[in-house]
């Protein structure tokens, strides 16, 4: 009954063809970001913002990113972190090289030097499927770390390969306090996650989507394969790229390329997987259940325990966190394969028919 | 070029490999039985060998607390076809991959739970020395525990290989791998074949961790000996035991080369090169994988998989 659609006619071809046909939809987007961008900012306090919304909105990009990758055109890949990496420190080299270099113009950048990496080492993805391909970009991973280690160029020649961000200041105007930072993330994160919705519309969509359920007969319908996943490796990169600079930017303020680890690969694809392959939306929820899970658990596991009249001794609650997660990741894969995506259009159509069954 | 030390670090570099294609070997025997891509084999080593070490450090004789660590396996095995494999018949690899990451931090958690997360020495009687006789007569030093690895490997695999081969139980894991479906038509039982499949999975994961622990001490570390082979599947091709051992041996006979030769042959070239002092060393966490994908090129289904069809 709430999510009725009776009575909106569209009479144009662009009303037809828009993003959110159903005004609740557009109602509901539009309520969710002014609150992002008038309210959060005033209420959130500095932990908050800082330590919680924006990581939940660089990791929610670096999702988009490998949801296009791994979600849409269906090519497996574990070295996200590889591509957020060099995007963090393209970008620190652009501003530390290139005097007078904006910082939007030096994301952008940085976006587009993860995007060539990502081509490159997307190249094998024509020849190598599956879970094969998964561990070829284990390759892109371990050696983009070592590189990034190894030659000293890439962090000015500093002695432990940690850099440090230099503050960021847009036409004078400096973003250094945590509403600024978090409304510029947010900014960025919006348009981006924009671009994405009507990139998987558009026709490179189309044949992202083709090439993963069947790239044989989508070759043979006339769709050029490696354009194809080439371009799906060089927007993901681009992405999880901005990511990066982000994460080093907004977020960490210095990195190391340790930081980007194995680990922070499989998070990402935690999120993807527990969001929702293949959903824009389910980027932003996968995101933020992986967030906010560590800091659900360590905040409510010592006063659980002593409500239940429990003794935990100190090491227990970390171990406790990696076999709820792990237990977490499997009750999730069981009940809803599909992910959160899934679970909140299985919502919204119960909310077409409430108060009826069916 | 000591052409002596050449010999030594190819032969260390093979008997590396054999301990490597221990730990394939578990990936590829529950690869080749249910078709799923068990990430958690790591964590199975790091596992079987925390519980080995803990019950022999609580007093049990070596033999009784293998006994006992591969009772804890099969209770595994039995839990996680249960848990985790039941319900998720039939979905998409990808799936049934990510359930096996989750499996693995939940046995991560477990095992530090019960055990504690302080790391162990193992000791096996056997000494990481040079063999003697062989250095005495030839100059040359090959290590004893790596010769007694790769013994214990080969026993493992021919063991192996006839399990697959004359058993019937054998012949009903190759049934399953070929088809889950006509498997059950026949009236093979599929949940009690992977029940098996994981359990000698844990009992090669027991085998792996035991030589893994003697050499690199029982510690968290040991959960990324699953990283380490998978280079070894990739090139050998995830359905094949021998993919795995030979596998094994080029993986581990180019990595230790790898990790010598380059860095000495290019460090000076590239420093001149490039203006700046240039050390290649460390090469050897990435130069595995890209071997076997400059591999995967030439081999799509890596040295021995089996081709992979498209029906379209």
């Amino acid at each position: 009954m709430l999510y009725r659609d009776a009575g909106q006619f569209k009479d144009t071809y662009s009303a037809d063809q828009q993003i959110f046909p159903i005004r609740q939809d557009r109602i509901g987007i539009a309520f969710v970001l002014l609150f992002a961008f008038l309210v959060v900012p005033v209420i959130g306090d500095q932990y908050w913002l800082s330590a919680i919304l924006i990581p939940f909105l660089i990791f929610s990009l670096a999702a988009l990113g490998l949801n296009i990758l791994t979600g849409y055109a269906g090519q497996l890949s574990l070295g996200t972190a590889a591509f957020m990496a060099v995007g963090a420190f393209a970008s620190y080299n652009f501003v530390l090289r290139v005097p007078g270099m904006p910082i939007l113009v030096s994301f952008v950048l940085a976006g587009i030097m993860a995007a060539l990496v990502g081509i490159v080492f997307g190249l094998p993805s024509l020849r190598i499927k599956g879970f094969y391909l998964a561990v070829a970009t284990l390759a892109a991973q371990f050696f983009v770390v070592w590189a990034l280690t190894k030659f000293g160029w890439f962090s000015n020649f500093s002695s432990s390969g940690v850099i440090s961000a230099q503050t960021v200041v847009i036409l004078g105007y400096p973003f250094d306090t945590p509403v600024r930072k978090y409304l510029l993330v947010l900014a960025i994160v919006a348009v981006m996650a924009l671009a994405a919705k009507n990139m998987v519309r558009s026709s490179a969509g189309r044949a992202w989507m083709a090439v993963r359920d069947m790239d044989v007969a989508a070759g043979v319908i006339g769709i050029r394969l490696m354009h194809t996943k080439l371009l799906a490796f060089a927007v993901s990169s681009f992405y999880c790229g901005v990511a990066g600079a982000l994460y080093a930017y907004a977020y960490l303020g210095t990195v190391e390329p340790e930081a980007f680890n194995l680990d922070l690969s499989f998070r990402v694809l935690f999120m993807i997987i527990i969001g929702g392959v293949g959903s824009i939306l389910g980027s932003f929820f996968g995101a933020a259940f992986i967030t906010f899970l560590p800091i659900f658990l360590s905040t409510y596991a010592e006063p659980l325990a002593q409500a239940l009249g429990l003794q935990l001794p100190p090491g227990i609650v970390s171990n406790l966190e990696l076999i709820i997660f792990g237990a977490l990741i499997i009750f999730f894969l069981i009940v809803e394969p599909l992910g959160l995506a899934r679970m909140w259009q299985i919502a919204k159509e119960k909310m077409r028919l409430w108060p009826f069954p069916h | 070029m000591n052409w002596q030390f050449f010999l030594e670090v190819l032969l260390a570099g093979l008997l590396s490999g054999v301990m490597y294609s221990l730990v394939a070997l578990g990936f590829v025997l529950i690869y080749k039985a249910s078709g799923v891509f068990n990430f958690a084999q790591g964590a199975m080593v790091f596992f079987a060998a925390l519980t080995f070490i803990s019950l022999v450090e609580r007093g049990f004789n070596f033999w009784v607390a293998f006994l006992i660590t591969f009772g804890a396996m099969v209770l595994f095995g039995i839990a996680t076809e249960r848990a985790v494999l039941r319900p998720l018949v039939n979905q998409p690899p990808i799936t049934l991959f990510m359930a096996t990451i989750g499996l693995t931090f939940v046995l991560e958690g477990l095992s530090q739970l019960l055990w504690g997360s302080q790391p162990h020495g193992l000791e096996l009687g056997i000494t990481d020395m040079p063999l003697e006789w062989l250095s005495a007569n030839t100059g040359m030093n090959v290590s004893q525990f790596d010769l007694f690895a790769a013994l214990v490997a080969g026993i493992l695999v021919s063991g192996l290989a006839l399990f697959f081969q004359k058993t019937r139980i054998g012949r009903a894991l190759r049934a399953v791998a070929d088809d889950h479906q006509a498997a059950l038509a026949v009236g093979i039982p599929l949940q009690q074949i992977w029940v098996i499949v994981w359990t000698v999975a844990g009992f090669v994961a027991l085998v792996s961790g035991l030589l893994w622990g003697a050499r690199n001490g029982v510690q968290f570390a040991l959960t990324f000996t699953a990283l380490k082979a998978l280079p070894v599947l990739i090139l050998g091709g995830f359905e094949s035991v021998a993919g795995a051992i030979v596998g094994g041996l080029i993986i581990g006979a180019s990595e230790k080369l790898a990790e010598i030769y380059i860095p000495q042959f290019l460090n000076a070239p590239l420093s001149e090169a490039w203006g700046v002092s240039v050390n290649l060393a460390g090469l050897e966490i990435w130069f595995p994988y890209v071997l076997a994908l400059a591999f995967l090129l030439i081999r799509p289904e890596g040295l021995f998989g089996e081709k992979h069809i498209d029906r379209v």
